[in-house]
This record gives C-alpha cells, structure tokens and sequence, in this order.
C-alpha cells in the first residue's frame, strides 16, 4: 500500500512539471507580443528592449522557462501587468473565494445528489427515479450562465431579495461568516451546484441500481442481513466510483466557473481569468492557470489515493 | 418418510409484467432430514426460481407466490419479513454457482463469514471472527487465518466455493440449497467440493436440495432426483431407479444427451427443440412439441403426476423399463 502511495506521488510529479511547461509555453505561443499591453505601439525600440530585458523576455525560452519555475517553486509568479501588485496575492486571494463558493456548491450538490440517486437507484422506475432523471438531464443541460442571469432577475432584480453581485456588502473582498456575506453566496452556489447535482444524480442511481442487481446482494439477503445492512455494503461498493466523479467535479467546480463568477462579479479565480484575458495581462493569467491545473492534479492525486483505501480490488500496483 | 422436514406442495411462481413470467408451475415435493434431492434439468426450467423461493428470495414487488412451502415447521410464504431474516441464514442458506459474483468484492471473505455469525449466533466479535477461522479451517482451506483477510478477488474458484460453503454452513442451517455450485468449476475442483459437500452433510445431518444440470454431478450427491421441466416436476424417484429407468421421455433424452456429451462435447444434443416460453406455455403437456411419443391427448390436456412405489411421474406415455410405453398408464379425463 504504501508503495503504491509513494508510486502515485512519484507519477504525479511530471504531469505537474507538464503542467507547468504548457502554462509556460501558452504565454509564448498567444499571438502578440507579451508586452503590448502594457507598450504603447509607437514605444521607441530602446525602451521595448530594456523592458524585454527587465522582464526577461530576451533570453532563450529553455532559460526564461527554467527561471520562471524556479521563482514559481519559491512562490514567486511574477507581477500583475495591470495592477503591478504581485500575482501571487493576486491569485491566492481569488483562489480562497472560489474554493469557498465550489466546495460549499459541492458538498449541498453532492449530499443532495447522493440522497436524491439513491433513492431512485433503490426505487428502480419509480416515481423519485423518473423525477431525479429529468432533473438530472436539466441539471447537466441548462446552460450555467444563463440559470445565473435568470436566478438573478428573479430574486435580486424583480423580488429583490439576495444581491446578485460580489461577495460581500460594498465590494468588500474580506470573507467573513456572518449573515450579510452569507446571502451573497446564496445565488453564485445556487447556480453553480446544479451540474454537479445533476451529474452525481445520475451516477449514484446508475451505481447503485447496477450493484443491487449483482448477485452478491441476494447472498447477503440469503443469510438474513436488514436492509439496513445491505445498504453499508451498497455504499461501500458505490464508494470507489462516486468518489472519482466527485473528485472530478469539484476539479471542474475550481476551474469552470469563469461565466458564474462573472455574471455574479464573485472574485475567484474564474473572474480572474476573466479580467486577465480581456487586459491581456500575460503574468496574471500564466500564474492563474498554473494555480488551477495544479489543484485539478492535486485533486486527480487525492482520488486516486482514497479509491483503493476504500475498494480493494484497486490495490494491486 | 415420517414428517418430511421440508414440503413443497402446488409451488408456483410468477414473475409480474407486461408478460407475465410462469416459471414455476405446481411444483410439489418433499425431502427429509439429512436428505440429499437432485434437481434435474435443462437451464431455464425453473429449477433457481424454486430454489430461491425456499427462502423468498424473489424481488418482492413483482413476484406472486401460490400454493405452500413449509421447512421445519415455518410457513415460509406466510412469514413477515423479520421472521424471514431470521430464518435466512440460521434454518435455510444457500450456495450459489459463481462464488465471486455471490461474494461483496470490497469485503474480506473472513468479514462475509462473521458477519452472518455475529447475525444469527449470539457471539461478539472476536469469538465470530475465531468461528469463521474454525470454519474456513473445516473446509479445508490452507492457512484459514491468514485466509480470512483475503478478498474474493485473491481466492481461486475452488478456494472461493469453499469458503462459501463456509459462510452457508456457519449458522448450522438444517437445509441447505446448492443452485449449481459446481459448474463454473473445473472438473477435479468439481469432484473435490461434491465430496466435501457430502461429507459435511453427512456429519451435520443436513437436507439438501442440489440443483444440477449434470447428470453426473446428481448421481456423484443426490439420494434422490426430481426432473424439472418448464416449471414442473415431471419425475422423480430414487436416483438408482431413475438412471436405471427413465420413465418419462424428457428424462431418457436427458440422460441419453450426457452419453453422448463425452463424445461430441455438445450437451443435450439428444432432444431436438428448445423448451417453452415460460411467459407463453402450451395448454398441454409441455414437453409434447419436442417429444417422439406425443399423441393428440399431449397436445391437449396437462398429463396428472402420478406416483407409485416410490417413484412419479407425468406422462400419458410414460416408458417402462424396455422403454415402450405401455398404453395402460395413460389415464386421461
Ligand atoms: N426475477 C425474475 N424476473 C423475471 N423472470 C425471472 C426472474 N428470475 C427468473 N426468471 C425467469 O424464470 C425462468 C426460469 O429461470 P431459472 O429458474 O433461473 O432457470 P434454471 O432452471 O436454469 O435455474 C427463466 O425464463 C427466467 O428468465
Ligand atoms: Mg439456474
């Protein structure tokens, strides 16, 4: 077991190191230059050339990539074109606020789409299982922004009842757990949990109605067990799978959902991303995306580890 | 036989839906403790429906019992359902034909084991775990301590069926059901766990009902046989007299069928045709569309099960030892 803890460790380290060569290499490979936003177009050629020096843009890419990831190791990603303020601080911020928004989204989305494909797993047909299907055909169906912008004229614009920008009274960039900042997060998650919902709906059904069909359940009937026991041994046989779908979820939650932070104007990373696009601000959207993939890989490495501690067919390396 | 421990009379099972699933039709039977019954026939004949209903093991919803099974004194189709768990296991348990499929995966075999202890023996769990080990020991499987960690997955099918049997017998059932334990087995492994089975029953007094469609296998355990054929029971007698007398045609191109089986590899070659449509059953005999003696009388009418010295059987035609059938037999009302 343990050695195939430390192997799993070991296969993670290059994709990461892959990782960051794409982030790298996706600065160098956009069309223009790196420095136009910050440059006006009629900059003398002296002064474009002591700023490529400054940022190191004029050495060879094997050299600036070597540079750029060591600095990045030390925590180090450089400055923000537009605010000059570290990217860092920039990104770890963000990252905290979507990290809030996706994990609570997951854990009502998962909880709720546990219990809702449960039920219409063990109901096979039944009413509960025809309505957790159309919900979840909606749920993975409905476009995100659009839910978002409609959630919003409902509730903040018509009804006005929740405010539908920001995450906190005033643009105040400072969580805190209290009532006020609560209510902003109500509509970001609302919309935000329904992919999940509607994806681990449907997996847990399909799990679940597929186990009870295996004929391991009718031998654990046979010798008398509850209902109540068969169904530690259904959720110790879902587990494994779930697990990995939620897993990935939640990867899917951190990174994919530019458009939701952006019609709540939250400040994650997705809105981030967003405003780094749109002012071209290379440093900025290098460090983002870095931050992101890595926590996608580490998510990916937390699976993997916990699949096999749960289904011991997994363990053989 | 005074006092049969188990009685089956006039089972039938149907399965509900747009086309409702006969596929047990008025099956009767008894078996006596410390009994051994083969139950015989083609795959599809009903043979696991009416095992299973010895413990109810049929989707609940969608199943409609009639007629009455009765093992050791318990009325099975009229129990509740917390008469029927703790009758599950403890009075009634069952082997099956593919272990790794019968066994959770993601538990240990040794866990499966206690588990059914800790559910039916008053034992913590230390002490269920020591009677699982006891077990595992008893039906022969090396190292049974270090053996009871292991997953399904880490056994062979030998070792596996082994420790299914292990779990079967761990409540001291009275009966034990064996829906084909040994097909999916090879050959020796086959002949190992049929003495292993016989031993046991013979040293805990257990009835068994062993279904089969192996000819071989039914002489190898079976005291008697019955010969199911599309949900019924066409004949039945003492395992002797059965082999050394077919009465029914079905079970003469049933044991015609395992001769040639070593010869040209291919089973029941010998009957022509394929059994009926459970959903779709003729208003006559069954059998009569694939069978060389059927007259007008087989097409129209169900031939009665009648029984004698011993033995019974349903045909209007039934053979006699010479293997013609002699016209008297055939009582038609
Ligand atoms: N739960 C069920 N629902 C509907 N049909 C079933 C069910 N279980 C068995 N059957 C049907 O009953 C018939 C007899 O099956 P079975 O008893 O398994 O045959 P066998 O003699 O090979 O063991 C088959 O046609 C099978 O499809
Ligand atoms: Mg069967």
């Amino acid at each position: 077991m343990l050695v195939y803890l430390l192997k799993r460790l070991l296969y993670a380290l290059p994709i990461a190191l892959s990782v960051t060569l794409v982030c790298f290499l996706l600065v160098h490979i956009a069309p223009g230059d790196p420095l136009n936003a910050v440059v006006p177009a009629d900059a003398p050629a002296e002064v474009v050339n002591a700023l490529k020096a400054a940022y190191g843009f004029d050495k060879p890419l094997p050299v600036q990539y070597v540079r750029w990831l060591g600095r990045a190791l030390t925590g180090d990603l450089g400055t923000s074109v537009a605010t000059g303020r570290p990217v860092a601080d920039e990104v770890l911020s963000a990252v905290r606020n979507t990290i809030l928004l996706a994990v609570i989204a997951a854990i009502i989305g998962f909880a709720l789409g546990a219990l809702l494909g449960g039920v219409a797993g063990y109901r096979h047909r039944g009413i509960v299982d025809r309505l957790a299907t159309a919900l979840s055909v909606v749920g993975v169906s409905v476009p995100h922004y659009w839910l978002g912008m409609v959630l919003t004229i409902i509730f903040s614009t018509r009804l006005n009842w929740l405010p539908a920008m920001g995450a906190g009274p005033g643009g105040s960039k400072e969580w805190l757990w209290d009532g006020e900042h609560i209510r902003y997060l109500v509509l970001p998650v609302a919309t935000l949990m329904v992919i999940p919902l509607g994806i681990v709906t449907r997996t847990i059904r399909a799990l679940v109605a597929d186990t009870l069909s295996k004929d391991f359940v009718q031998a654990l009937r046979a010798k008398g067990l509850s209902d109540r026991a068969v169904f530690l041994h259904v959720v110790k046989n879902v587990a494994p799978t779930a697990l990995a779908v939620m897993g990935l979820q939640l990867g899917y939650l951190m990174g994919g959902s530019i458009l939701v932070e952006t019609v709540f104007a939250w400040p994650g990373s997705g809105f981030l991303l967003n405003t780094a696009i749109f002012q071209r601000d290379l440093p900025l959207l290098q460090g983002t995306i870095l931050i992101l993939c890595l926590i996608f890989v580490l998510l990916n490495l937390m699976v993997d580890v916990l699949q096999p501690l749960i289904d011991p067919r997994m363990r053989r390396s | 036989m005074s006092n049969p421990l188990i009685s089956v009379s006039d089972l039938t099972v149907t399965f509900g839906g747009s086309r409702p699933v006969h596929a047990v039709n008025g099956v009767s039977f008894t078996v006596g403790t410390g009994e051994v019954l083969g139950l015989l026939g083609e795959s599809g004949c009903g043979k696991s429906v009416t095992l299973r209903s010895l413990l109810r093991l049929h989707p609940p919803r969608r199943t409609t019992y009639g007629g009455r099974i009765e093992v050791d004194g318990h009325d099975i189709l009229s129990m509740s359902e917390e008469q029927l768990r703790r009758y599950r296991g403890s009075v009634t348990s069952m082997i099956f034909q593919e272990p790794l499929l019968a066994f959770d995966p993601v538990y240990s075999i040794g866990r499966q084991i206690s588990e059914a202890i800790r559910r039916h023996r008053a034992m913590d769990g230390t002490a269920a775990e020591a009677e699982a080990i006891r077990l595992l020991d008893r039906v022969q499987i090396p190292q049974a301590a270090r053996r009871y960690h292991a997953y399904p997955h880490e056994m062979s099918g030998g070792m596996r069926q082994r420790a299914m049997i292990a779990l079967a017998l761990s409540c001291r059932p009275k009966l034990l059901l064996a829906d084909e334990p040994t097909t999916a087995l090879d050959a020796t492994v086959q002949i190992q766990i049929l003495l292993l089975l016989r031993e046991l029953q013979r040293e805990m007094g257990l009835s068994i009902i062993f279904v089969t469609h192996d000819i071989g296998v039914a002489v190898e355990i079976s005291d008697r046989v019955a010969v199911m054929y599309a949900g019924r029971i066409i004949e039945e007698g003492p395992i002797a007299g059965i082999i050394g007398g077919p009465a029914h045609p079905y079970t003469r191109g049933l044991l015609a069928s395992t001769v040639t089986q070593n010869m040209r590899g291919t089973r029941l070659e010998a009957i022509p045709g394929a059994p009926p449509d459970l959903a779709d059953l003729p208003p006559g005999c069954a059998f009569a569309p694939r069978c060389s003696h059927a007259s007008a009388t087989c097409l129209a009418s169900i031939p009665a099960y009648e029984t004698h010295a011993g033995r019974g059987v349903a045909c209007f035609h039934s053979l006699n030892d010479e293997g013609v059938p002699p016209s008297v037999t055939a009582k038609v009302s």
